[in-house]
């Protein structure tokens, strides 16, 4: 595949480089000529002035395979990362069987080889995600797992989660929380507060969040030299405490997903089923949190916690349905719309926190748009409005509350692995 | 556009006085012992009763209003039906509709499911909400505003008391709304336990977490029923500790002249002890009558259009 790519607007903050009216050639998938007018033999396409940044990476995926292939395979949700513009993702280990067994591992890794997109894969923390005994750790490694989470379920017992911490960080593995303590969320639909009273649905309150992830960084920094991963935090205690910690030096990392930082948990009321996840919706104060800790970098990545559900397991009543919506085909409208043309954050930091930061904390070479270095990019168009529609998604499933939603900024095609993906025909 | 009734938030406040109205007219046959006279309003229609949580009093209600209009009914209770087998929600409601139904009655134990059903049944399926988990039961909350008017005339700048759990009730939420919307003031009183956050500021109530000396205060007071197996999850320490505290007792009584309302079934000596649930003041059986009164009225305005 070769390629020259005119008028880029280049964003790199690994080579500190961010200029306008570039162009790039790039020759069997390795990136041959940077500069500005270039002569190349290649077949030329015009960007006019699109985003090209170093791959878009989401560490939190939930590819259902294998279990669960009516709501999503690894062929249909990396075709989804992909046009919602990664170039690589890490699946969750909340499979059937759960990530806990080389097998699995490589399971997994056989369905995803030759894929424009990589797939790193997430093991669990304990033995089948139960939350007693430890994960065979060694195994995992040596299967080349760099993640380890039992995302769905918190790990309730505490002295599981210091073992945990203790054994896991021989690995060096990022230690991923699902922050929930489970005795005070039973029975609920929804976040607890202002809308709950209205709508009598039982309330998931925040403090059930917080106080896991204010347990975790204790043991973590008792442990001392953990990798601890908050995943998508929701809170406005939960920034704070990740802020906290980090100046206390604690090696703490935290994601935010597109949905917290852009909905309350007024959703629900419109969108019913389509607006429950967990973590649950929180308030505006919270989104206003969430955003300050991505101005000052208390939150280090944006993940999507794409989760797929087949139309039953969401088109029923409130507390049967099942948690979570799809979010790799929505994430960038979302960042571009609520975060950067907003004002809130650079393009630079919103680069940073979709590409730089979680392939650092998953321990990835760092891409570097240079001459010489494997191309592996995210292609933007800044400035276009859309419409999200419903027969666009590439995912299995559709559920999502952003069907029409209007986004300003879209990605539009994605290099990796030698490969090329456009995504809009326009 | 077909009516439902999903909650008394759709309701506007002529439409309120409208089906008060109605009521009216049903609930002086009802209350009288001639023959009821032979309405054939809803013949060649047929009503299925969905009821996916226990009910005795709220189901013989819609069903008896619904025979008294001439409509064919069917009560379906739906613990023991195909949901146990695997089946959806929307597939059993489907396979229900799919028998010709023209209106589902329907209670659940979750929130929203009554609209859940508007936006899954094509329109000319009316439907009436029957109590939707702790968010509405609108039918309970006009019956128990056309029994307060039949007493207290006029609800404008009346106090009314609710009492008990607050944060699972419908019956609270739906009278809220109503009872404001007629000129009350209400004042809650639970435990904090109990008490929904913000409930206040949500609902623009009163909140009080003892009854003390208040009720001398009180045109009428709504007891709610305590679910006996709430005290599994520690929203307060036992029926007895309870009553102490939110039992309404004769020597309470004696210092009010509050109605008394409870939207059953009472669990005598808890909420209400005998000699209050037997009282001169007690409205309970005046309820259910109004409630089957209500009914008729609703399903008249359903299917007027």
């Amino acid at each position: 595949m070769d390629i020259l790519l005119q008028n880029c607007r280049i964003i790199d903050p690994v080579t500190d480089r961010d200029e306008d009216g570039i162009d790039l050639e790039i020759s069997n998938g390795i990136i041959t000529a940077i500069g500005k007018k270039l002569k190349s033999k290649h077949t030329s396409k015009d960007l006019q002035g699109a985003l090209v940044a170093p791959g878009f990476f989401d560490m939190h995926v939930h590819l259902r395979e294998p279990g669960q292939e009516y709501k999503e395979t690894i062929a249909t949700g990396t075709n989804a990362a992909a046009h919602g513009g990664f170039t690589g993702l890490c699946c969750m280990p909340n499979t059937d069987p759960p990530i806990s067994d080389p097998f699995v591992v490589s399971y997994i890794r056989e369905k995803a080889k030759g894929n424009i997109v990589d797939v790193e894969i997430c093991g669990t923390m304990t033995k089948g995600r139960k939350g007693d005994e430890l994960a065979p750790m060694q195994a995992l490694a040596d299967a080349g797992v760099k993640m380890i989470s039992d995302d769905g379920n918190a790990v309730a017992n505490a002295e599981v989660m210091r073992r945990v911490f203790e054994y896991g960080k021989m690995f060096d593995f990022l230690c991923t929380e699902h922050c929930e303590e489970a005795t005070m969320t039973k029975g609920t639909g929804m976040h607890e507060g202002k809308v709950s009273t209205k709508l009598g649905i039982p309330g998931y309150p925040s403090v059930a969040e917080d106080i896991v992830i204010a347990r975790d960084l204790l043991i973590a920094e008792y442990v001392g030299d953990v990798r601890y991963h908050v995943a998508h935090l929701s809170t406005r205690n939960a920034v704070r405490l990740v802020r906290e910690a980090k100046a206390r030096g604690v090696k703490v990392s935290a994601e935010v997903t597109p949905h917290h930082f852009t909905l309350t948990d007024e959703a629900v009321e419109r969108h019913q089923a389509n607006a429950k996840m967990n973590p649950p919706l929180r308030e505006q104060q919270d989104i206003e949190a969430i955003i300050s800790g991505l101005q000052d970098g208390t939150i280090d990545c944006i993940s999507t916690d794409h989760a797929p559900h087949a139309d039953h397991e969401k088109n029923t009543d409130i507390m049967s349905a099942a948690y979570g919506i799809i979010g790799s085909e929505t994430a960038i409208g979302l960042g571009l719309t609520y975060l950067v043309h907003s004002g809130k954050i650079s393009l630079r930091t919103y680069v940073e926190v979709s590409s730089t930061n979680p392939r650092r904390l998953m321990k990835l070479l760092p891409i570097k748009i240079a001459v010489g270095e494997k191309a592996n990019l995210t292609i933007i168009d800044l400035d276009t409005e859309w419409t999200f529609r419903s027969e666009d998604i590439c995912s299995k499933s559709k559920n999502t509350p952003f069907i029409s939603a209007k986004f300003k900024g879209r990605p539009i095609g994605i290099v990796n692995n030698g490969q090329f993906l456009w995504t809009r025909k326009d | 556009m077909n009516r439902d009734l999903l909650g008394i938030r759709q309701l506007s406040q002529a439409q309120i006085t409208d089906l008060l109205h109605r009521s009216d007219g049903y609930f002086r046959h009802l209350d009288s012992t001639e023959p009821f006279p032979d309405y054939r309003l809803l013949h060649g229609r047929t009503i299925a009763n969905l009821f996916f949580e226990n009910s005795t009093r709220t189901r013989t209600s819609f069903e008896l209003a619904e025979k008294r209009l001439g409509a064919t009914s069917i009560s379906l209770s739906m613990q023991t039906s195909s949901l146990t087998k695997g089946e959806s929600l929307i597939d059993t409601i489907n396979v229900i509709c799919a028998m010709k139904v023209d209106c589902i009655v329907v209670r659940h134990s979750s929130s929203g499911v009554p609209q859940l059903l508007r936006n899954n049944l094509p329109p000319h399926i009316r439907i009436i909400n029957a109590g939707d988990g702790a968010h509405e039961h609108p039918t309970q909350a006009l019956l128990d505003a056309a029994t307060l008017l039949e007493q207290l005339g006029s609800l404008k700048g009346k106090r009314i008391f609710i009492v008990g759990d607050i944060s699972h009730s419908r019956v609270a939420r739906s009278n809220m709304l109503l009872l404001k919307m007629l000129g009350a003031e209400i004042t809650l009183v639970g435990p904090e336990t109990l008490l929904p956050k913000y409930v206040e500021e949500v609902f623009d109530v009163r909140v009080r977490t003892t009854i003390g000396d208040s009720l001398h205060k009180a045109d009428a007071v709504i007891a709610l029923r305590i679910q006996q197996e709430r005290q599994s999850r520690s929203y307060f320490p036992n029926l007895s500790d309870f009553r102490l505290r939110y039992g309404l007792t004769p020597i309470q009584l004696s210092d009010t002249k509050a109605f008394i309302l409870h939207p059953g079934p009472v669990n005598r000596s808890v909420e209400l002890d005998d000699e209050v649930v037997d009282s001169e003041k007690s409205l309970i059986l005046r309820q259910v009558r109004r409630g089957v009164a209500i009914r008729m009225a609703v399903l008249e305005w359903l299917f007027e259009v």
